[in-house]
């Protein structure tokens, strides 16, 4: 599969990829304010029961976020 | 005097950055929390000595992640640095930053050094820093950023005499702005600086950003502000993006020359162990409710003795005060008006300092932000957020503090929400009318061998009072229609052991919060009460002595029982007594009379007048320490002249035991609510729901039991 069209969502516990871009412009801003930048590295660590929030590091510390907004953001990996 | 010349200086920083350990250090008790003019959110200010003998103002502003305003509290932090040219603006800034993320703290700084004031950077948790194995060149930082630096470390202390020195020096405003705003918003930034007096680009740039912080303007500058915006067609938000980035890229640059040692490993690894159970869906649950029964269990174990001593401390000033007073309307008014009025205010300080005690230590370790992630999902089926679990749990001692509390959540809708229901959960003071109730209409026996019937009873109604809350909470999602759309971007902190001087810090401040916020309006209240009840119409009060009298001339009455009947005839004659037989048709369908009719209409300002009212309808002494068992034993007691039976009938008192459940009942949370959504209307929405639900409760419960 193509990597680009890969988002943050659909990452496994322990996978790590880098930020290629935001699909959507409101929530983009906000995420890029906590340090979620075009190129920072991410991992993903773990959800919550019900897989829904889940927790990424970004930046050098762990953020929190719903799915459907760890959807929003594209990865490379 | 000098007080004009008293520099003032405001601290600002990211969320867990150690803002509050350094202002708590900084001002020691000398702090005071205020609110900000015209708004509700919470201005903590205090003072500190600097060494060379001056004092200086320090204002505390909510943490923030950006400039750019996403809830209630970050919009005050960017209208107090946006207003440049008032009595209250500071005369410096510090910017606190977690050393261990200098990243996302910088974004902030370089923000805040566009905005033009005096800036210091206080660089917080440097030993950590260290320990990861990370150092900084602090030289080439200050140069390159223009601002001095000092390391510190808030928690211990540490650095503090440095950053109080440079906090005395004359600091001019930072000379070159990170961030240069945009060639394509400059003749409107030109424009704007020349129609008002405004110190540089980027401010006038945040002018036309961020046009719902302009408050401190005036009507006719902010038109000015709108006009010059309309002009260049210009729309909030339109650039804050390309803002942030290039910013960060300014900050990875920066970064890149003043590290010294980078860390070696990227990824926290603590944490997350921790967090494997934390969050596990089994354990992570176990351990909530847990923690959720100990807080539970505590409020209710070890506030029992000093309420006591409050309420007996209390009644016994009142019972003193009446004694040695001269007779008259005014003592009587400060003996049975006052002075039970304070106790009442009193008598839920130990609740509200337990519960305030947990909540800090569960912030301040971290764990609170994980409870919001446990709960996000559940919570949002029932048009709440995660962060609705903190109101909620506050509710259980006093819906006041629960309503503050939800400023943090940033959705307009979700917010309101939470300030809807949270007065449904079952806060301490129904607990005084739920206990006599139960105990007169549930027999004490136990069931299956362990459980105690009246302790199921009353755990029932707690369950009651959450259920009625998530329930409306559903409704009001599938009711209120609006298009904002709901988020959690979150940080989850690295677990820290809490700072225990932070912890007493809340406590004193939610205490005080509360002694102040609903005192002012439970005072006044029980005076109203007090008139009502000590007045009536015609002649009957003060002829109350003659008729009883004359009623009882063959009941050979002792002075005691004399005098409780007078007060009991009083009561039934003032007009608290005339309205309790007013309303009597409208409350008869569920099963009380003018009597609990009366104890509705005092207990109206607050619950647990109720137990007090009931003491004085029944002609009880109204000082006995054993207040509670003469109370119930008299209600037992009392006949219903149409069935020739008992009043409290299971019926009646199941439908009273609902009605408290439901019913607004509190003045305090309606005036909270009102300061809170800004208007009357959703606070009289509010009174007229759970009223409403409280009536058609308890309507149906009496008639199904009896």
């Amino acid at each position: 599969m193509a990597g680009s069209s890969k988002n943050v969502a659909e990452m496994h516990p322990g996978e790590v990829g880098i930020v290629s871009g935001f699909t959507d412009d409101h929530l983009s801003v906000k995420l890029m304010e906590m340090g979620c930048l075009p190129g920072a590295a991410v991992r993903f660590n773990f959800t919550a029961p019900f897989g829904d929030p889940v927790c990424i590091s970004v930046s050098g510390y762990e953020l929190s976020l719903r799915l459907e907004e760890a959807a929003t953001i594209s990865i490379l990996d | 005097m000098t007080s004009s010349r008293k520099p003032k200086i405001a601290l600002v920083g990211n969320p867990n950055s150690g803002k509050s350990s350094l202002f708590n250090h900084l001002t020691g008790l000398n702090q005071k929390i205020g609110n900000f003019p015209g708004v509700t959110v919470e201005k903590r200010t205090g003072h500190s000595q600097l060494p060379d003998g001056t004092t200086a103002d320090i204002i505390d502003l909510p943490g923030i992640y950006s400039i750019y305003p996403r809830s209630l509290d970050e919009q005050i932090v960017a209208e107090v640095l946006l207003d440049h040219h008032s009595p209250s603006t500071p005369d410096k800034i510090v910017v606190i930053v977690d050393g261990t993320n200098l990243k996302r703290g910088f974004l902030l700084l370089t923000q805040i050094i566009d905005m033009g004031l005096p800036t210091i950077l206080a660089l917080n948790m440097m030993d950590l820093a260290a320990k990861a194995g990370i150092s900084y060149d602090f030289n080439a930082l200050s140069k390159k950023i223009g601002v001095p630096v000092v390391a510190i470390n808030a928690r211990k202390g540490v650095g503090l005499d440095e950053l109080k020195k440079l906090m005395e020096k004359p600091l001019s405003p930072p000379e070159k702005p990170v961030f240069s705003i945009w060639p394509e918003v400059e003749s409107a930034v030109k424009e704007l600086r020349a129609t008002l007096n405004v110190d540089n680009d980027y401010e006038a740039y945040q002018f036309l950003e961020q046009p719902k912080s302009l408050k401190f303007l005036g009507a006719a500058d902010q038109t000015k502000v709108t006009n010059i915006r309309n002009k260049y067609s210009f729309f909030p938000g339109k650039f804050q993006g390309a803002e942030t980035i290039q910013r960060y890229s300014f900050i990875q640059d920066l970064l890149n020359t003043v590290t010294l040692k980078a860390s070696d490993h990227s990824w926290k690894k603590n944490s997350s162990r921790l967090d494997q159970i934390v969050t596990h869906k089994v354990w992570g649950y176990l351990i909530f409710f847990a923690l959720l029964f100990l807080i539970f269990q505590s409020i209710f174990a070890w506030a029992q003795v000093p309420m006591d001593l409050i309420d007996t401390g209390f009644a016994k000033l009142s019972a003193f005060l009446g004694s040695v007073l001269p007779e008259g309307p005014l003592s009587s008014l400060v003996a049975e008006g006052l002075i039970p009025g304070i106790g009442g205010i009193m008598i839920f300080i130990p609740q509200i300092a337990i519960l305030f005690a947990f909540i800090s230590v569960l912030e301040e370790s971290g764990y609170m932000a994980r409870v919001v992630f446990l709960m996000d999902k559940v919570m949002r089926k029932f048009g709440l957020n995660g962060k609705s679990v903190v109101p909620l749990m506050s509710g259980v001692a006093c819906a006041i503090p629960a309503i503050m509390a939800t400023r943090t959540i940033e959705n307009w809708k979700e917010r309101t929400i939470t300030i809807f229901v949270t007065p449904l959960m079952s806060c301490s003071a129904r607990l005084p009318v739920f206990t006599i109730l139960v105990a007169l209409i549930v027999p004490d026996e136990k069931a299956w061998g362990f459980f105690n019937l009246q302790g199921l009873a009353l755990m029932g109604l707690y369950l009651l009072g959450f259920v009625a809350a998530l329930v409306s909470a559903y409704v009001m999602k599938l009711l209120i229609r609006v298009k904002e759309r709901s988020y959690l971007i979150m940080e989850l902190p690295t677990y820290r052991i809490p700072k225990w001087s932070n912890v007493g810090y809340t406590i004193l401040e939610k205490t005080k919060a509360f002694v102040f916020e609903a005192g002012k309006v439970i005072m006044a209240i029980s005076i109203i009460l007090w008139v009502l009840a000590s007045y009536g119409p015609g002649d009957a009060l003060s002829k109350a002595r003659e008729n009883v009298l004359e009623e009882s001339k063959n009941l050979r009455l002792t002075e005691q029982g004399l005098n409780d009947r007078v007060a009991a005839y009083k009561l039934e004659h003032s007009y608290a007594g005339v309205i309790g037989k007013g309303i009597e048709p409208i409350i008869r369908p569920l099963g009380y009379d003018w009597k609990i009719g009366i104890a509705l209409i005092t207990s109206f300002a607050a619950r647990e007048v109720f137990v007090g009212t009931m003491a004085t309808i029944y002609s009880i002494g109204s000082v006995s320490d054993d207040d509670a068992a003469t109370i119930k034993d008299r209600m037992k007691e009392e006949v219903n002249p149409e069935t020739g039976g008992p009043r409290f009938t299971p019926a009646t008192g199941f439908s009273l035991l609902v009605f408290y459940t439901f019913a607004m009942q509190c003045m305090s949370t309606i005036a909270v609510v009102y300061r809170e959504t800004k208007g009357w209307k959703w606070p009289l929405i509010q009174l007229a729901y759970m009223t409403t639900l409280a009536y058609v409760s308890a309507f149906a419960v009496f008639h199904l039991l009896s």
